[in-house]
């Protein structure tokens, strides 16, 4: 087996990764802030390619697609906010969480019911067809533009979080929502946002998944559950910890599948299964969150 | 979802209400069947109409409802009707055997057809066997043919993966060839992979690399490097489904095409579909229908015509032919049979000699497996389809023979 061929598995294994990273950080996100599981999240990655894939079809560009789902679905989750989910907050966790899962089938249904259960193409965009030669083997140009998109939303993750005020308001929430309210700000237009946001950020993992899967109803439930380790193993409610534990994923599933192939899929469990051992909250999570 | 509603604690709420009301209508519109004076032959039909096969299953439905309504239209069966009982399998052994149980005990079936997978229906023939109920399988399988799952009830319509792996190779594979495998890690894979090794074994093409995926992967990325680092002339791609439409297209992504012919065991109508011509194009497989036979066929002209009629023009495919001769092939046994007498039946269907999608079958006496012929497609480019559904070239149109299928004592049968 030669240097390259790990050094190209290495690679494929990151660009997994970015796919899993973005997945997972709407989910954690809107847990770490609000402290709501969302189940839905997988039925919304796969709302978010078709609302990709109608827009793209109608505007005749994918790039319009790509801005607009996320926009559109974004602003949806924050619907499902206000009607749904504001109304459960201060309850137990579990409250939310059944929600939310019941809001995943009337979801999936509902795509079944108009667009059918077939899978519908999604072509990859002109532009980002075939292949680059990376010197150490070939690779989509479409996966190449995935993770460069992935790097440019963490950074204005980052900097929206870190550097804005709104970023402050929005930390400070987490943390003690009561004195936020005391000091006059109104906590619930920022959950409104956060909730929306973290929509949204799935609506774009489904978008650029499209072109790279076969889209269809059923689409989200791996997704689902993928996510859902990435963000234990990073700790539930962390960014930093969904961006090493995504990646770490990644690299891990394509590792394995150079040897050991059929066991490419239980890896990820068998690698949350151990974090969880040894760190019960996660890789970044707060003691006591998990 | 079908689901179990139970109404909850407490006096009679709206939405008690409304589902005891929901419930009487089912009831009514779905009269009760345990009655043992029912004239109705009553056929089960456990098929996964949800998860990444529910396409495929929803076509063999259409295409058995209409098997069963041509029957009722002519008069039914010895004056009795036919009804067609559909079950959601989901793709799982356990729920394919429970609710085959449920077919036979409660609503008592006198015979049950369908299942899509390979392990499915090997679960469901567990069930009919132990009961002495008459099964036409309508998925591809070995297994099913061999001494050790066979029962003089059980019947196999589809084709199987090593008279579909022998048909793909010969138009594909040449001496010399170098091969690479990627392969479903289940019954379905494995049972294809032997097919083509059998099949390369007599060509003198050599395998060079054989690579397991999980079942249901969506992401076939971390696979792509291995594969081309192999350099093979030909990568056959045995899976079945959304897997097979995601594995094609990511191996297209990484240009595999470019080095490489791509060949699969069935190219499937509704996985061409869902990926578009340009991902599929120069794809090779074999399949046991495809709608376009009927400039050569007039039995597929017939029955295109039919489906046509019944469906509001649309075509039937691969699958959904599958679902038409195994519930037709029955029924016919029925009526020569005079009725639904399991022994008069299974000699009938043993001496049937039927033709009613694309040419003669019949179901040979040591394995009951369906003898029949085999296409070998290839998906056309996009410039070259005349129409949207102008899917396919015919390569090779093989006819039925007795020396397609491994021998009766290969099979570990009496003979």
């Amino acid at each position: 087996m030669d240097l390259s061929l790990i050094i190209m598995q290495l690679f494929s294994g990151i660009a997994l990764g970015a796919v899993l990273v973005i997945t997972a950080l709407g989910l954690t996100i809107v847990f770490g802030m609000l402290g709501v599981v969302n189940f839905a999240h997988g039925a919304l990655f796969m709302i978010g390619a078709y609302a990709g894939l109608y827009l793209a079809s109608l505007t005749g560009s994918f790039w319009w697609g790509l801005l607009l789902a996320p926009l559109l679905v974004g602003a949806f989750g924050m619907l499902i906010e206000r009607v749904l989910v504001r109304r459960l907050y201060g309850r137990s966790v579990d409250d939310p969480l059944l929600l939310t899962f019941g809001l995943s089938y009337i979801l999936v249904e509902g795509v079944r019911i108009v667009f059918g259960s077939d899978g519908i193409p999604f072509p990859t965009p002109s532009q980002l067809i075939g292949v680059v030669d990376l010197g150490f083997g070939f690779f989509p140009k479409y996966r190449l533009f995935v993770i460069a998109l992935v790097a440019v939303v963490l950074l204005a993750l980052w900097l929206m979080l870190e550097k804005t005020r709104v970023g402050l308001i929005v930390r400070a929430g987490a943390r003690d929502p009561q004195i936020m309210r005391v000091l006059g700000v109104d906590i619930g237009r920022v959950w409104l946002a956060i909730f929306g946001l973290g929509v949204g950020l799935a609506a774009l993992g489904g978008v650029l998944a499209g072109p790279m899967r076969s889209v269809n109803p059923e689409m989200g439930t791996l997704v689902l559950a993928e996510a859902f380790v990435v963000t234990v193993i990073g700790g539930l409610g962390s960014i930093v910890g969904a961006v090493v534990a995504g990646l770490m994923v990644g690299v891990c599933i394509s590792m394995v599948a150079l040897f050991a192939p059929e066991m490419a899929t239980i890896v990820m469990f068998a690698l949350m299964a151990a974090v969880l051992l040894v760190r019960p909250q996660g890789l970044f999570g707060l003691k006591g969150r998990a | 979802m079908p689901s179990y509603n139970r109404p909850g604690p407490g006096g009679i709420s709206r939405r008690n209400a409304l589902l005891g009301a929901s419930a009487g209508i089912a009831t009514l519109a779905m009269p009760r069947l345990g009655r043992a004076a029912d004239e109705t032959i009553r056929i089960g039909f456990p098929t996964p109409l949800t998860g990444p096969f529910a396409a495929e299953a929803r076509d063999q439905v259409k295409c058995a409802e209409l098997a069963v309504k041509l029957v009722n239209d002519k008069g039914g069966i010895a004056g009795r009707k036919v009804e067609l009982l559909v079950r959601d399998d989901k793709l799982n052994a356990g729920e394919a055997a429970t609710r085959t149980l449920e077919l036979i005990e409660k609503d008592k079936v006198h015979a049950v057809v369908g299942a899509l997978s390979s392990a499915v229906q090997l679960a469901v023939n567990e069930v009919t066997r132990a009961r002495g109920v008459i099964y036409v399988s309508i998925s591809q399988s070995d297994t099913i043919n061999e001494a050790k799952d066979f029962s003089k009830f059980t019947f196999h319509e589809a084709l199987n993966p090593h008279m579909t792996t022998a048909a793909v190779a010969r138009q594909t594979l040449k001496k010399g060839m170098k091969v690479a495998h990627l392969v479903a890690d289940y019954a379905y894979g494995h049972e294809m992979l032997r097919g083509f090794k059998r099949a390369q074994a007599a060509i003198g093409a050599d395998t060079v690399g054989e690579i397991l995926h999980p079942f249901g992967a969506a992401d076939y990325s971390t696979f792509m490097p291995r594969l081309m680092s192999l350099r093979p002339d030909v990568l056959c791609i045995s899976n079945f489904g959304r897997d097979q439409a995601n594995a094609i297209k990511q191996a297209v992504d990484f240009g595999i095409k470019q080095q490489m012919k791509i060949v699969v065991p069935v190219i499937l109508h509704n996985q061409r579909l869902a990926v578009g011509p340009d991902v599929f194009e120069g794809v090779v497989g074999g399949a046991n229908y495809y709608w376009g036979l009927e400039t050569q066929n007039k039995t597929a002209a017939e029955f295109n015509a039919a489906f046509r009629a019944a469906n509001g023009g649309a075509i039937p495919t691969d699958y959904g032919a599958y679902g038409y001769s195994g519930v037709g092939s029955l029924l016919m046994a029925m009526q020569a049979a005079g009725g639904t007498e399991t022994d008069k039946v299974v000699a009938a269907l043993e001496a049937l000699q039927y033709d009613l999608t694309k040419g003669p079958q019949h179901y040979r006496k040591c394995d009951h497996q369906s003898v029949q012929s085999v296409l070998v497609l290839e998906s056309k480019k996009k410039s070259a389809m005349a129409n949207d559904s102008d899917l396919f070239a015919i390569v090779a149109n093989d006819p039925g023979a007795d020396e397609m299928l491994r021998s009766c004592s290969e099979l570990g049968h009496a003979t």
